[in-house]
């Protein structure tokens, strides 16, 4: 029994950090109606550039800091020079832009700062956690806890700043209606902006969890397409459906792969979420969480 | 005079849609603008709030002059609307709506409002009390909860109007508010209309297929066809001009 809850407490916490990717996903996804495919390429470049400047010696929260400046700068400049001349644009063409996007972003950033994969310590030791393993004998990483932790506030912050706050409300009137935004003198740019730094920013703390958790190399860019089961699973448009998907996801891969990997010869984890995600397309296409579209004939 | 549109023309592409079409809004009255379908009514108010830039002609504001407007100058001078076609975020509930109309009212920046500091948080309930206002005085309480995508189209005309009554405008523009309702929705929509002209003092610009409701509520009236000025003038002299009896009923032409 210990072993099978250990088994999915590690999955739900690996579960927590796909959530983290798929929530930078989402922000643009809602504000813009983008799919931006090169999320995945701004948690690697947040992640190098954030390991880049404490091997150069910075410290901790200077490094955080720059990089988090830089991160902002950088969605800002995309929405500038990519996404706005492209306005009412077929969203095909958004796509293809965003994963032009992606390449551009992933050697911009080896250019910058080299191509050899680093290790990244936040000081925070990847062990299990003493009592637990000793009392229970499940074995849950410090590390990991601290990323879940992470994460939490990150989205009650996200969430609260969607539904309570003029910003939030302003980001939501754009996503539904553009022309209607207009009207009623909402700026769309400055939204638009505000929107890509907060995925910038969102970028850079699931840059750096990831980072720690796996190595900041070139394979990052990769994690952003674990990200496309969970915003299936858990719906394009919504905070709560990146979580909740997350969960899902990182859990049910994690007990696959120790319960139904034997029987198959293993190595399970790397396609199950997809499987999830298919299965899921024919029954729920909308997602758990999304917003059912019924068009009126 | 609060607004005037002097030599208006627009056209897209081989379509003319207006052709130097010219008239004033007094303040404090309701303007009603009529014509057969394809008229350029619609045209017109999209012109006025800036959708549409005109290619001649210009437009003034209490006397600062204007070749066009954008949607966003408008709304910041004071000039509200809706839309024919209702133009309402659909996932959010009646109150957020109606507080999105607020936008340009509120000031805190946005790192106020990501960390809900003090400011920010007395600001958003000062303005929730404007906003709660307005529901009361349409009447649309009981809904305010509710994502506006659900609601009956009746309801739904009067929570854009809601919205845009939120914004204090000094200027409202109505594209056929009572398009498609039954006429107790009607009657309900013709006492907003007039309250809010008469309660809060603002100007009204109005489309309205309804002849009746046009000659009860307004002031003075244009009357466009195929893009033109045919008349204008009060309700009764409206009525009795034979060019506008000839658009409506159509001409034998010879």
């Amino acid at each position: 029994m210990s072993f099978f809850i250990e088994v999915l407490a590690g999955g739900l916490l690996a579960g927590v950090m796909y959530s983290l990717v798929a929530l930078g996903f989402v922000l643009i996804y809602k504000a813009s109606g983008v799919f931006n495919f090169a999320q995945g390429s701004l948690v690697f470049f947040a992640a190098l550039t954030f390991v880049s400047l404490t091997e150069r010696g910075w410290n901790f929260a200077l490094a955080l800091g720059v990089t988090l400046i830089a991160m902002v700068v950088v969605g800002v400049l995309i929405e500038r020079i990519v996404l706005r001349p492209l306005v009412n644009q077929p969203p095909i063409t958004l796509l293809m832009a965003t994963i032009g996007l992606s390449f551009v972003l992933e050697g911009v950033s080896q250019l910058m700062w080299g191509s050899q994969p680093h290790g990244l310590e936040l000081g925070i030791p990847d062990v299990p956690i003493e009592w637990l393993s000793q009392k229970w004998n499940i074995n849950i990483s410090q590390f990991d806890l601290f990323a879940a932790f992470v994460a939490g506030v990150l989205v009650a912050v996200l969430a609260l700043l969607f539904q309570k706050t003029r910003i939030g409300r302003a980001l939501r009137a754009v996503a539904d209606d553009h022309q209607a935004a207009l009207a009623v003198g909402i700026p769309l740019q400055h939204i638009w902006a505000i929107v890509w730094a907060v995925a910038g920013f969102v970028a850079l703390v699931a840059g750096v969890m990831w980072g720690v958790r796996n190595g900041v190399q070139y394979a990052l860019t990769f994690t952003a397409l674990k990200a496309l089961p969970v915003l299936i699973l858990g719906g394009f448009e919504s905070i709560a459906g990146a979580i909740v998907g997350g969960l899902i996801i990182g859990a049910s891969e994690k007990l696959a792969e120790v319960y139904l990997g034997p029987y198959v010869g293993g190595g399970i984890e790397s396609w199950f979420a997809y499987a999830i995600a298919l299965l899921f397309l024919l029954v729920r296409p909308e997602g758990l969480f999304g917003e059912k579209i019924i068009d009126r004939v | 005079m609060i607004l005037a549109v002097e030599g208006v023309s627009l056209s897209f592409g081989g379509v003319r849609a207006l052709q130097d079409v010219s008239f004033d809004v007094k303040e404090h009255e309701i303007r009603a603008i009529i014509g057969p379908n394809g008229a350029g009514k619609s045209s017109m108010l999209n012109v006025l709030n800036g959708v549409y830039r005109p290619q001649k002609g210009k437009i003034a504001f209490r006397g600062r002059e204007f070749r066009g407007m954008d949607p966003r100058r408008a709304a910041s001078l004071g000039i509200a609307r809706t839309f024919q076609n209702i133009a309402l975020f659909k996932g959010m509930s009646v109150l957020d709506n109606v507080m999105s109309g607020r936008n340009l009212k509120m000031r805190c920046n946005f790192l106020q409002q990501a960390l809900w500091l003090g400011p920010a948080k007395r600001e958003e309930l000062e303005h929730r009390r404007a906003a709660e206002e307005i529901i009361d005085f349409l009447e649309i309480q009981h809904i305010r909860r509710t994502p506006v995508g659900r609601l009956p189209y009746g309801l739904q005309k009067r929570v854009e109007l809601a919205r845009a009554l939120a914004a204090e405008p000094v200027v409202l523009l109505l594209d056929e508010p009572m398009a498609g309702m039954n006429l107790e929705e009607k009657q309900d929509m013709c006492r907003f209309v007039l309250h809010v002209n008469d309660h809060y003092g603002t100007t009204i610009v109005l489309i309205e297929h309804d002849m009746g409701v046009v000659m009860d509520i307004s002031n003075r009236v244009v009357v466009l066809d195929y893009g033109r000025k045919i008349a204008d003038g009060t309700p009764g002299e409206v009525r009795r001009d034979q060019k506008v009896i000839d658009a409506y009923l159509g001409v034998a032409r010879a």
